[in-house]
């Protein structure tokens, strides 16, 4: 998983989300050490300061956390973890949502285009 | 700690020119700033003042708390826009000259970066490509323990590859008691690794923000508010 910006949103705001996915996907798994600002900055090529307020974030909403003398680590609380993916899953679904009411598609419409999209991928 | 940074009512002027005119501006410490503003803004007359290869007309400017002078050189560490170093000397030499020059150096940062970079000691700096030269002369800066790096056009004349590595190289070698300032116009390039923007227009500051508060603030990158406010 490389670390990609789009321009037109903040980059400690895409960083979050970037390091979320990575926390679903297992790349950091529950109760591992996370690396350093610094080496974590180094390897998607942001400011240090930048990580940093990502990583405080992330601490605030639960994700990670701080041991005093050992760094920071991903929570171990799985069902935190599961309520991150569906917060994410509903931000993707809203979005999508949106994106087909521009292409004049009301919500039942879209869950048509889905339903399918299902039955198209049940045939093969 | 004083600011690393400070300038008040800054002028100068070359002739009939304002090259800067009024300039007000602060740079905390461990902070990557951009210096941006288009062709002939005044960012390198910034940059030379700062470094006290020349004098202001009014105004001040203090490095640490102080007038630029030998005490600022020691915690200064300045690449210019242009080629300053012997072209004769073989890479060796300058981190002889640089190890002889500068009491923050370290020759085994330098050496170790370059190869990374694949630049043998053995060349003389005549021989070796423009942007290879670039990149010699960036990592000659960057391997001094400074306080302030002040980096006019750094990655103007390198490859895309070679600018990422450079940029790297920057975030990984500041530490967190000094700031760097970049003054380039390749905004894209270098947005993600800076803390703040300083915009540069005739010579007057005319907006310092983070990144992110502008991304926040116009939905778009500092490239295309750059692109917005200097429009030609």
């Amino acid at each position: 998983m490389s670390w990609e910006f789009q321009s037109d949103r903040p980059i400690y705001a895409q960083l979050m989300e970037q390091i979320k996915r990575r926390i679903i996907t297992g790349i950091y798994p529950p109760g591992e050490k996370m690396p350093s600002v610094r080496e974590l900055a180094a390897e998607a090529s942001v400011n240090p300061n930048t990580m940093q307020r990502a990583f405080a974030q992330l601490e605030q909403e639960g994700l990670l956390y701080t041991q005093r003398t050992s760094g920071r680590f991903v929570t171990e609380d799985q069902q935190r973890i599961l309520e991150m993916k569906t917060e994410m899953a509903d931000e993707l679904a809203k979005r999508f949502l949106e994106d087909m009411e521009q292409l004049g598609y009301n919500c039942r419409q879209a869950v048509e285009v889905l339903e399918r999209f299902e039955k198209e991928s049940e045939k093969l | 700690m004083s600011a690393i940074l400070e300038c008040r009512g800054l002028v100068k002027q070359y002739g009939y020119r304002r090259a800067l005119n009024g300039v007000n501006l602060t740079i905390e410490r461990g902070k990557i700033i951009g210096l941006l503003g288009p062709n002939g803004s005044g960012k390198s007359t910034l940059i030379k003042l700062a470094n006290g290869l020349i004098t202001p007309t009014a105004g001040e400017i203090l490095i640490n708390g102080k007038a630029p002078g030998e005490e600022s050189k020691k915690i200064v560490s300045y690449l210019p826009d242009k080629n300053y170093l012997n072209e004769w000397m073989t890479v060796e030499q300058l981190i002889k000259f640089f190890y002889d020059f500068y009491e923050d150096f370290d020759s085994h940062v330098a050496m170790d970066m370059l190869s990374k970079l694949g630049i043998g000691l053995k060349e003389r700096l005549k021989n070796l490509s423009k942007g290879t030269k670039e990149k010699v002369q960036l990592i000659l800066v960057m391997s001094r323990k400074a306080q302030l790096y002040l980096l006019d056009e750094p990655i103007g004349g390198v490859d895309p590859a070679a600018r990422d590595y450079i940029l790297h190289t920057i975030i990984s070698n500041y530490n967190e008691n000094a700031s760097v300032i970049i003054s380039t116009h390749l905004i894209s390039d270098v947005e993600s690794i800076l803390d703040e923007v300083v915009f540069i227009s005739q010579g007057q500051i005319v907006l310092t923000s983070s990144v992110d508060e502008i991304r926040e603030q116009h939905d778009k990158s500092v490239d295309a508010l750059f692109r917005e406010v200097f429009k030609c």
